[in-house]
């Protein structure tokens, strides 16, 4: 019984903190997708021209994802709401899919090759620049703490 | 007012991702993103469908901009395929990279003909 009530108890905790992140995401997906509307008013273009603000968005949102996972998963502690909050939801929802996808289908055929792909080059680009950059950045300082453990 | 618009639809769009994801990535055992593919593919039919139905700017906004653009990513797509490519598995980051964008066009056509010619 008192296990019965322990695993209650730690349900109760998990579905706390499912419930904690899921909000943290909301906030962070919200910022972002604000951030991706100011871009777009401020580089506006109709479909018959190609849609830099959207490329500009998705290659910005790729470097910066690329840098952030790299602490994230390498450099920085465990903490339970960076990821969610940064990665997930302001880059989420400031990056995305579907503007990507309808844009193509509007715009003539050349045009929407040269998006599309384009795009989808650019951006795995971005992540890989992103990535090397945090690694470059963060090997430093880890390089000279593990040389000073080994030192004394 | 958009902008407040744009914020909700997000707000609900990228947490909508995160528990899908986390519903599809459950439930299967391969290093293949499933998750992150079917919400852009989702996410790409809905928004087809709103542009074809051309509704009032404050729909729009809340589901368009906001919600759609929210609930698809391409930065975790980037991601998840630059590290397929890492760990060498590069036939399954050449078919995420363009099964998605392949998919996810075919689907926003859908959603548009769908609104256009059927609403």
């Amino acid at each position: 019984m008192i296990g019965e009530r322990a695993s209650r108890s730690r349900r109760v905790t998990g579905d706390a903190r499912t419930l904690l992140v899921v909000a943290v995401i909301a906030v962070g997906g919200g910022l972002g997708s604000m951030a991706r509307y100011l871009l777009a008013i401020s580089l506006p273009s109709a479909p018959p021209h190609f849609p830099w603000a959207t490329f500009a968005t998705n290659v910005s949102g790729c470097f910066a994802l690329g840098l952030l996972m790299v602490f994230v998963l390498d450099v920085w502690p465990p903490r339970r709401y960076i990821r969610p909050f940064l990665g997930i939801g302001v880059l989420g929802g400031y990056t995305t899919f579907s503007s990507v996808t309808v844009e193509t289908i509007r715009l003539a055929p050349g045009t929407a090759v040269a998006y599309a792909l384009g795009t989808l080059a650019a951006c795995l680009v971005a992540v890989w620049c992103g990535m090397t950059a945090a690694r470059f950045a963060a090997r430093v300082p880890l390089r000279r703490g593990r040389a000073g453990r080994e030192a004394g | 007012m958009t902008f407040l618009l744009v914020f909700l639809g997000g707000a609900v769009g990228a947490p909508a991702r995160y528990l899908l994801d986390r519903f599809i990535q459950r439930r299967h055992d391969s290093v293949f993103p499933w998750g992150t593919l079917s919400v852009n593919i989702i996410g790409s039919f809905v928004l087809g469908f709103v542009t074809g139905i051309q509704p009032p700017g404050v729909i729009s906004a809340l589901v368009g901009t906001g919600f759609c653009g929210g609930l698809t990513t391409f930065s975790t797509f980037g991601f998840e395929t630059v590290r397929l490519l890492e760990e060498g598995s590069v036939r399954a980051a050449a078919l995420n990279a363009l099964g998605s964008l392949a998919l996810g066009i075919l689907f926003a056509l859908g959603g548009y003909g769908f609104a256009v010619h059927l609403v």
